[in-house]
This record gives C-alpha cells, sequence and structure tokens, in this order.
C-alpha cells in the first residue's frame, strides 16, 4: 500500500498525486512510467511519473479522468492509500548532449513533458516549450513550464488563451525560421503526435515521441503494448515508451488504442452511476 | 492385502458440456475412501523407482503407506518435508512422465495415481488443519529470492526451514508467478496457491510484492546496501515471442500470456472485471502447448463458439500433456494441426477478420530430432475468425542480465549456471527454473529450486567456517 502524501486539482478533469514511494523516487528518470492499481479490484494501469523527489521520498503522478479506472483513482483522497505502485518502468528519455530542444506537449501530456524539460534545463540544454490546450481552462503547469523554459508558447484551440491554434503551427514556424533544434521530443494524444512527425520530417529535424499504447504488466511479459517501429514489433513498456517518430506506425497504434472502447464506455456509465449513489 | 486392480481410482470431474461453460476446477479430487481404496494399490517397493522419478524426491511410498492408513496428516507431513507446494504439484506435475511413469504398477495396468492422493492429502490438510507451522529457529544469515514463481518459492521454503531470513521480490501485484497469472483457475484454484503462500510467510518469508528487480533495485544493490548473503534468481521466461508474420498488430491479436493474465491474474473472466478482455466468436490459438491449451480452454470458456488449436505438426507430435489435449478435445476444441497461419487479415476498423493458413506436411526429422514440417504447395485457405492468440513459448525477460554485470546468459537470453546447483557466473548468485532453461514445467522449476537451496546452504556455511 502507498500512501497518497498530496491531492491537488490542476484543472476540472486532471489531478496530480503525490505518493509516497522511496524506492522508486530514488530511481525515477524523466520519461519513466510507474503502473498502479487504486483497488484491490482495480485494473493495472500506466502513468508517466510527473515528478520526483529522492530526499522526500515521493513520486507524482498527474492524470486526467477520462474513464473508470482513473476515476476509481480519482475518488482516493490525500491520506488514503493505492493498492500496488510500481516502478520506475520503461527506459529513461535521452537528453545527454542535446544542446538546443524543442518539446512539445498536448493536454494532460504536458504533465509528462514537464520532467523532460526541467532535465533538460538542468543539464543546461536551450529548451524551447511549446504547449498546446483545447481551452483556458485546460490550461496545467504553466509556472512549472516557464521556470524550466527558455521560451514558452502556449496554445489553445479556440483562442481563449496564450495563442489560438495547434502546436505544430509555431513549431513549424520556428523551424523555418532556422531554430536549428537537434531535436523535438513530444508528448500527447497519438494524433498530435502523429503530426508533428509530418511537420518536422520535411526539414529532418530528428523528432522522439512518448507512445502510450495498452498496458497489463508495464514488465515485457504480455505485448498489448506492441507497437511497430521501423517495420519491427517493440515492446513500449521495456523498448520504450520514447521511439524514433519518423519509425513509429502511429495509424497502427491509434486503431489499437481503441480495442476495448465499448467495455470502456460502458465501464465508465457504470463507475458514474455508482459514484452518484456514493453522493446520494 | 494390496488392491490388485489394474486400473487407476477414477476421480469424480465435472460434466464436459458444463464445465466449458465455467471455470471451476475440471477434477474434483478423491473422496477420503477413494484415497485409501487407491493407495492401497501401492506395493510398498523396496527400491521405490517412483520417488528417482520425483524431481524433489518426496518419500512417495511412506507418504502412500499413511494415507492407505487413513492417517491423512502424517501423510502430509511425509510431503511436506521435500515439497512446499504439494496442492499445486498434484495437479499440475506431468506425472505420466516423472512419478509415475516409473511405478512398477504401470507396467501390467496403471501406475498408482500418486499425483492424486498428493493432491489429496494436501487438500485434506488444507481443510482440516488450521495449526500455524512452527517458525524455525534463525541462523542470522539472508537471502533474497528474485520472483516469486515455483521456483523461487521453494527455495523459500527449504531455506526458510534451516532457518535462513529470506525475502522474496515479486515484479506484479500477487505472489505465484505463472501459477497465478498462467494455469488457468479450472486447472488450480488461486485460492489454493495463495494458501501455499501464506504457508511460506508463516516459516517466517518476507514476500515484497509490486518489486521489478533490475529497475527498482538491482542485484548489486541487494547483495552490497541490503546485506543479502546471496541471491536466487528464479524470474522465470516470461517474454513472448511473435511469429513475425503480416497482421500481427491487428485488434484482437493477443500472446496467450496477455491473454491468460487478463483472465486468470486480474479476473477478467468474472463479471464486474474492471480488467477487458475481448468477447470473441471464433478464436484461433497458434501453438501446441500446455500454455495454447490453457488459452484455447479459456477462450471456450468466455463464450467463443469456435476455437481451434492450429499446430504446425501433428498430433502424435502436441507438445502438450496428453491429459490436457484429451481434456480440450472433450470440451469441443477443434484441432487444426498440420497447419500454419501465413498472415491475419483485418477489417476495415483494424479488427482481425480471418486468417490466411497453409496445409503442412512432415518431412526429414530436424536437429532438435522432430520431424521438419514444410508447407504444401497451392494448399493456402481461410479460416474465420475474429481472434488470434500466439502461443509460441516465451524466452527470459532481459531486465535482470541487462542489469546484473558479469552474469553470463547464452544466446537466447537463459542464465548459465554451473552445473545443477545453480551457482551463476557471479559468486553467491544463483539461479534455476525457466530463468536458466527456457519454458519449462512448474516441478522442473521446483527441482531446480531445492537443488538451489541446498548449495546455497554450503556455501553460507562454509563461508562461515572460513
Amino acid at each position: 500500500m502507498f500512501k497518497i502524501v498530496k491531492k491537488r486539482e490542476l484543472n476540472p478533469t486532471v489531478t496530480e498525486m503525490v505518493i509516497e514511494a522511496p524506492l522508486i523516487a530514488k530511481k525515477a528518470k524523466a520519461g519513466q512510467f510507474i503502473i498502479i492499481r487504486a483497488k484491490e479490484d482495480s485494473e493495472r494501469i500506466p502513468l508517466t511519473i510527473a515528478h520526483y523527489d529522492a530526499a522526500a521520498g515521493t513520486v507524482a503522478i498527474i492524470f486526467q479522468i477520462v474513464g473508470a479506472g482513473t476515476m476509481q483513482l480519482n475518488s482516493l483522497k490525500e491520506g488514503e492509500y493505492v493498492h500496488d505502485f510500481v516502478g520506475p518502468l520503461g527506459k529513461a528519455t535521452e537528453i545527454e548532449g542535446l544542446k538546443n530542444v524543442c518539446v512539445v506537449g498536448g493536454g494532460v501530456g504536458c504533465a509528462i513533458a514537464l520532467p523532460v524539460a526541467q532535465a533538460l534545463k538542468a543539464q543546461g540544454t536551450k529548451v524551447t516549450g511549446i504547449i498546446g490546450f483545447r481551452n483556458k481552462d485546460l490550461v496545467i503547469l504553466e509556472d512549472e513550464f516557464r521556470a524550466c523554459c527558455d521560451e514558452l508558447i502556449i496554445m489553445s484551440d479556440d483562442g481563449s488563451y496564450g495563442q489560438k491554434g495547434v502546436v505544430t503551427m509555431p513549431l513549424e514556424e520556428k523551424i523555418k525560421a532556422g531554430a536549428n533544434f537537434d531535436e523535438v521530443i513530444t508528448i500527447g494524444p497519438l494524433i498530435m503526435m502523429k503530426f508533428v512527425v509530418k511537420t518536422t520530417k520535411p526539414y529532418n529535424v530528428k523528432t522522439v515521441v512518448s507512445m502510450n499504447p495498452i498496458m497489463v504488466d508495464g514488465t515485457g511479459m504480455c505485448g498489448g503494448c506492441r507497437l511497430t517501429v521501423g517495420g519491427k514489433t517493440k515492446f513500449a513498456c521495456v523498448d520504450g515508451p520514447d521511439f524514433d517518430g519518423f519509425e513509429v506506425d502511429f495509424d497502427e497504434a491509434m486503431h489499437r488504442g481503441t480495442m476495448y472502447r465499448d467495455f470502456e464506455t460502458h465501464a465508465r456509465e457504470a463507475e458514474c452511476n455508482l459514484l452518484k449513489k456514493e453522493v446520494e | 492385502m494390496p488392491n490388485m486392480d489394474p486400473k487407476k481410482c477414477p476421480m469424480p470431474s465435472q460434466d464436459p458440456n458444463i464445465r466449458n461453460k465455467n471455470f471451476k476446477e475440471v477434477a474434483l479430487g478423491y473422496t477420503a475412501e477413494m484415497a485409501v481404496n487407491e493407495a492401497k494399490r501401492c506395493l510398498q517397493c523396496k527400491k521405490p523407482a517412483c520417488r528417482t522419478g520425483c524431481p524433489v524426491q518426496i518419500d512417495i511410498p511412506a507418504f502412500i503407506a499413511e494415507v492407505a492408513k487413513g492417517d491423512f496428516e502424517a501423510a502430509y507431513q511425509v510431503i511436506a518435508k521435500s515439497s512446499a507446494l504439494p496442492a499445486v504439484c498434484g495437479r499440475v506435475c506431468p506425472q505420466e512422465n516423472q512419478c509415475e511413469g516409473k511405478c512398477v504398477r504401470g507396467i501390467k495396468g496403471e501406475p498408482v495415481g500418486i499425483g492424486r492422493l498428493e493432491r489429496f492429502v494436501a487438500d485434506w490438510h488444507r481443510e482440516n488443519v488450521h495449526t500455524p507451522a512452527a517458525k524455525p529457529e534463525p541462523n542470522g544469515h539472508k537471502v533474497a529470492v528474485i520472483g516469486a514463481g515455483p521456483s523461487g518459492l521453494t527455495v523459500a521454503g527449504d531455506l526458510a526451514k534451516l532457518g535462513y531470513k529470506v525475502t522474496v521480490y515479486e515484479a506484479l501485484h500477487v505472489a505465484g508467478g505463472v501459477l497465478m497469472y498462467g494455469i488457468p483457475e479450472f486447472r488450480l484454484p488461486k485460492d489454493i496457491v495463495q494458501h501455499e503462500v501464506e504457508g511460506l510467510k508463516e516459516l517466517g518469508v518476507d514476500i515484497e510484492c509490486n518489486m521489478v528487480i533490475g529497475k527498482v533495485l538491482t542485484v548489486d544493490e541487494l547483495m552490497n546496501d541490503y546485506g543479502f548473503e546471496a541471491i536466487y534468481i528464479a524470474s522465470g521466461a516470461g517474454l513472448p515471442r511473435f511469429m513475425g508474420i503480416p497482421g500481427e498488430s491487428l485488434k484482437g491479436v493477443y500472446s496467450a500470456n496477455e491473454y491468460l493474465t487478463r483472465v486468470n491474474l486480474m479476473k477478467a473472466y468474472q463479471p464486474g472485471s474492471r480488467t477487458p478482455i475481448m468477447k470473441s466468436r471464433a478464436v484461433a490459438v497458434v501453438g501446441g502447448g500446455n500454455v495454447a491449451m490453457d488459452a484455447a480452454r479459456c477462450a471456450k470458456r468466455l463464450g467463443a463458439e469456435q476455437v481451434y488449436i492450429v499446430y504446425r505438426r501433428g498430433m502424435a507430435e502436441l507438445p502438450a500433456r496428453k491429459e490436457e489435449v484429451e481434456h480440450a478435445e472433450e470440451e469441443g476444441i477443434i484441432f487444426k494441426t498440420l497447419t500454419n497461419p501465413v498472415e491475419v487479415l483485418g477489417d476495415e476498423n483494424g479488427c482481425v477478420k480471418g486468417m490466411t493458413c497453409v496445409e503442412m506436411e512432415l518431412g526429414e526429422p530436424d536437429a532438435s530430432g522432430r520431424r521438419r514440417p514444410i508447407v504444401k504447395e497451392g494448399s493456402e485457405f481461410e479460416l474465420d475468425v475474429d481472434t488470434m492468440i500466439m502461443a509460441l513459448g516465451t524466452s527470459p525477460n532481459p531486465l535482470i542480465r541487462s542489469t546484473t554485470p558479469g552474469l553470463d546468459t547464452d544466446k537466447h537470453g537463459c542464465i548459465i549456471t554451473d552445473g545443477p546447483d545453480g551457482l551463476t557466473s557471479r559468486p553467491f548468485v544463483y539461479a534455476g527454473g525457466d530463468a536458466v532453461t527456457g519454458a519449462a514445467t512448474v516441478i522442473l522449476a521446483m527441482g531446480a529450486g531445492k537443488e538451489a537451496a541446498k548449495a546455497i546452504d554450503e556455501a553460507i556455511k562454509a563461508k562461515e567456517q572460513a
């Protein structure tokens, strides 16, 4: 059992939880993830490590409430315990030697992009941040990004905050204007990462994507998270989650992501009704 | 007078057409009367061949003699000296190749039902005796075990009985390894596995779940920072293989490990489970081993109308236990042998809608001694399925070998050990089970654990005297 030492609402659908897990905090690196089971009967779900503090012995996760699993997790309060918390899993993002990087985050993916941007900043890399949200109410972690980016551009689909439009617009402008990025690191919805790669490929700017397929164990024993990268089958949980964006088969990954959609819709409704009953 | 019936006392089991719709145990076990009756078939040989066939060398005639007398607890105590998991082994050991394969009664009839008797004794003890095992006197030494599967649990039990402080590190959220995620409930009820795990805790074994060694801690940290004097690596062979054919990433293609983990460990078969599983109409399981049989029988129980075993060699070459194949056939699994898939076909939504197969014929024996399957020209046909489960075998996970400097492994990724005691290329680091042999059986993993426990005890005592 792992204690929730802090819980904070970042926006109406995104929650941050700080979990007491000293062993994981000691080993974690930017880009790695954990597998969590909120309660004894919960599904195992993967969440990227948003922050780690070895001295305090804590690991933070940030999640969007999208379905039954995250709803169940969000029902736990500060001071309560999550049943299982395993990690750090996957490979850390490779940042060594990079001088000039653009970090592109979308939605709740920004929570995962942040530790990468922070780690880059800490080693002296010039960091340009481009983060995108649907609207003003969904903006998260702005101050944290400002603190670790040399330049930060905020986008919103409807123009209610920052600039109006999608993240690929300023990205292309920057590249065209000769920004000379060694690398673009992008984390967010599959469709966004697919278009980031479409934007960078003509200019041949190396682009690393952080993939988020369905996972069960997260240790390489089932292959549920497999992806096709450069024509080869890779397991995101052990070979990734970071991959060369030019090599990833995004359409296949998007198809696989919808495998349990019907089940998930049903489970979400069931969980909503359950929560409603608890409120009554 | 021994019971000279040439046949084993049959064990009651669920009707095939009822059991293929539920996950309850298929075989129901002996009654006390049946057990005594079967025990009387044992001739109490002076040089019992059965015992040499048992990888953990249970004193088989001695425990059977107690069963014949009706003293089931005495029988249990005999078994407990050699095995930490009798309720498991009595159920899943391939006895026909082991103890029962050597029984003299097997020459002119059926061998004594040793496995069934072991199972009966373990079940009787669990249901009737509730005094916890006495904690052994501590000897002051600490040993770590990586992996809580059958091999790791055996080492932990044996060393704990000798007074060692043993900590078992398990990556998943429950202990048991393949006994929990792989072998289905209808062959091995999970509460029985957990009961045997509880027995180890009573001996003073610490089991730490959610600990992925190689990630959260390394072998070197366990030895240098945590004070473990020896390590036993029993991390198994959990990395699934795929065929590399087109369409393998379509929705509806599973590795057997994923399918079985969802069903068994996450209990996706139960209504209201929070872990989903595909609702399938027609399922092809590719492979012919025990894992393939387990996956096929699970798919049938989850409501699939047709379930095929697709195997590239013939019925005679199926690597699964004969009993498993028979059970599968009784439950309505369709065997498509001498058949090999070449492509998975998908619909516009990226879901499996069928697979293209070719027929095979058997040629000359290959290096492994098995006849090599050869594709029949022009034999392509389509099989109508919406789910495909790949049960092609597994290999060891690279996590431990890639984070343990100086640990030698072979080209398959298996840890190399020096002889049967399990010593690796690193001093005081031992290994056994599937991590060494590649995917094998539960009892072989336990046998390796027994040998290693003995070797670890000797090595630590020798160091102490030096």
